[in-house]
């Protein structure tokens, strides 16, 4: 039934060469264009969202407006320059970029490099947990659920998977706190580590800053057991919703393999149909899904803002809402920029892996 | 809900359900059910709920009992009546979010995938940057700077679908885009233009027309998409007010710290409605999606693979 519907998806593919003929272009100028525009994604994020917060005002009177009096208030504007023209401010402020110098944040005083570094590394933490998590559900059950097509497993993981996606971070966080900090009393209900482990973290000469890699550096295992308890549930909410999308994604791609010419070979040839799929539909089926993954890293990047929030984990998306609300825009600019960043190279990357394992994408 | 009616209508939902045979049949059915209970809820929450959606009790964090059938939050309001109401909100943010984005995605798709050139490249750029970005932290961006944190009822519901919007215009554009490039190549475009239709004629009977077939699909996709960066805005707090509207996300927020304390009733309601909408409107989108025009799936995947520097239309099955 799907691997019928899959055919016609081949149709446009076998009209790719032609195009490339059209447009005549080699791996080398490919990747070459794809990395110059790199550049203007992250200039137009940047731009947009310069743009959208100076709508609002100016970040000084936005932050402290209400403590100052209003001849102070315009006497920090002005010295700070933010009453110049806005084209004037935003030249500036794209000369200050280019020199690598982010400014300070306007609320806690902050170089905006130490506070990307600082949180940063928390929200990768998470990232990394998740993605673990994701993975080690996503595609065994991916594959289980290709195998047994169209049967009741099927079924089941395709509606789990779809629940998955359909759960918001948020309330699968609120029902994992109830059921497993609330009720059952496994696991802690917020934050990164305990007490005396944030002040041992605190401590380290050269963190890495993410926590477990750190306990375990400095051979602290107390420490290391109470982040991998703390870790859990915020790495399970944010990675069931990946981890949906890993078995939609596995089970499309295996059963696309499965029905290929080679495979039909291998069957016609005795070849036993749970060695197929491990060994003949598995590795071709995980390319597509590489690329793919690389560009969960969206979703993955929005879903840890609201993860942080839940569970108080202080990363990047935790204090990107927290120093929205307290309207610092030279914050807010900064971790935009850092995350528009992260989004650009992660695209370019799977763009040139897509480029290197498939000649048709170049064109 | 007349504009989600008349969408509907459209749907060719009666000759997929003969298409469909077994599982897929029966998710497509769950689908219609969930999507339908979710509009009727809307549309008889007045009926349905006991209470206003603002309407505050002194009993605070009370537990079920038969006058609070769901309980009462610590602002003091009845769950039972939110979650209902909170129907509405959904109901309005979606249509105007993706009324508004399908109307401006339509037009620039039309223009860039028929003037091609320079526009078509830098609208290519910017859609894609904004594509790739995540879409909630874009959205909070937007509803800073559009309602600078204080909302009422309709400025909250049109600032949170304005910030739907941006995020999700690069969607419709994309699929307009590919299909207009693609149309513009059919004899029948070119006998227009042998004829000497004028170019706004050719794109707005000729290639409309056919280009924006497949958009209720895309938009019931995207309707989950909308309810979900609604609550998403709303957990976060910078999407509807609760003292004006019910609205899910916002509900849940503080259910976490109730959570903490064992409360379950004022999260678990709220949040069970997202999911029961999220996953009607899902499994619907997803069971035509699959029963439909086939090529439609390869195109979905292209916009999956949001990659293309120069013109992503045409790396469908990349």
């Amino acid at each position: 039934m799907t691997a019928m519907i899959d055919l016609p998806a081949v149709e446009p593919a076998a009209q790719a060469p032609q195009r490339k003929r059209k447009a005549g272009g080699s791996l080398g100028k490919y990747l070459l264009i794809r990395f110059l525009l790199i550049f203007p994604t992250i200039l137009i994020l940047v731009t947009m969202v310069f743009f959208l917060m100076r709508l609002t005002g100016d970040p000084i009177t936005a932050a402290l407006g209400g403590r100052l009096a209003p001849d102070q208030l315009a006497l920090r504007v002005h010295e700070a320059g933010y009453d110049r023209p806005i084209f004037i401010q935003y030249f500036d402020y794209l000369g200050q970029m280019a020199t690598g110098n982010f400014g300070r944040t306007i609320s806690d005083n902050l170089a905006i490099s130490d506070m990307l570094a600082t949180y940063g590394t928390a929200t990768l933490e998470l990232a990394i947990n998740s993605l673990i998590v994701a993975l080690a559900i996503g595609i065994p059950f991916g594959m289980l659920a290709a195998y047994k097509r169209d049967k009741y497993h099927d079924a089941i993981l395709r509606v789990l998977a779809i629940s998955f996606y359909a759960t918001p971070v948020f309330f699968a966080g609120l029902l994992l706190k109830l059921v497993f900090s609330i009720w059952l009393g496994w696991f802690p209900v917020a934050g990164r580590a305990g007490t005396s482990t944030e002040i041992a973290m605190a401590s380290l000469a050269a963190p890495t800053g993410i926590y477990w890699l750190d306990a375990l550096r400095s051979g602290n295992l107390d420490a290391f057991w109470d982040v991998v308890q703390h870790s859990v549930l915020p790495a399970v909410a944010l990675g069931l919703l990946t981890a949906g999308i890993f078995l939609r994604l596995v089970r499309t791609n295996v059963i696309g393999t499965l029905g290929k010419d080679y495979v039909e070979a291998g069957r016609s040839r005795g070849v036993s149909e749970y060695r197929l799929l491990t060994k003949h539909a598995y590795k071709p089926a995980l390319i597509p899904i590489i690329t793919v993954m690389g560009l969960q890293i969206a979703l993955l990047l929005g879903g840890a803002v609201l993860t942080e929030t839940t569970f108080e984990w202080k990363g990047l998306g935790f204090q990107l809402a927290h120093y929205l609300t307290a309207r610092d825009f030279v914050a807010v600019q900064g971790i935009v920029a850092l995350l528009a960043v992260i989004v650009a190279i992660t695209n370019f990357i799977v763009d040139v892996v897509a480029a290197l394992i498939d000649p048709r994408v170049r064109y | 809900m007349e504009t989600k009616k008349s969408l509907f209508s459209r749907l060719p939902i009666v000759s997929q359900l003969k298409k469909s045979v077994g599982l897929q049949r029966g998710m497509l059915i769950a689908g219609i059910v969930l999507t339908a209970a979710f509009l009727l809820t809307a549309a008889l929450a007045p009926l349905i709920s006991p209470y206003g959606a603002t309407q505050r009790f002194n009993e605070t964090q009370a537990p079920p009992s038969s006058a609070h059938i769901w309980g009462t939050t610590a602002g003091g309001y009845d769950v039972f009546a939110r979650t209902i109401w909170g129907t509405q909100t959904a109901v309005l943010v979606i249509v105007v979010a993706v009324a508004l984005s399908i109307f401006i995605g339509v037009i620039l798709g039309l223009l860039s995938g028929y003037i091609g050139g320079w526009l078509d490249r830098i609208l290519v750029v910017v859609a894609d940057a904004i594509y790739a970005f995540p879409t909630l932290l874009l959205a909070m961006v937007m509803s800073i700077a559009i309602s600078k944190g204080q909302s009422n009822l309709w400025s909250g519901i049109f600032s949170a679908a304005i910030s739907i919007t941006v995020v999700f215009i690069p969607q419709y554009f994309r699929v307009i885009r590919a299909e207009t490039i693609r149309l513009k190549a059919e004899p029948f475009v070119e006998s227009a233009i042998v004829v000497g239709a004028s170019s706004v004629r050719i794109m707005a009977r000729h290639i409309y027309k056919n280009a924006t077939r497949t958009l209720p699909l895309i938009f019931t996709l995207n309707a989950s998409e909308a309810i979900l960066t609604l609550a998403g805005l709303g957990f976060l707090g910078f999407g509807i007010e609760p003292s004006s509207a019910a609205e899910w996300g916002y509900d849940l927020n503080h259910a976490q710290t109730d959570a903490a304390s064992g409360i379950w009733w004022t999260g678990v309601f709220p949040g069970a409605a997202i999911v029961i909408t999220v996953l009607g409107l899902t499994l619907l989108g997803e069971s035509m999606n699959d029963l439909n025009d086939p090529r439609l799936r390869g195109r979905k995947r292209a916009g999956k693979i949001k990659n293309a520097p120069v013109k992503p239309g045409e790396m469908v099955d990349a």
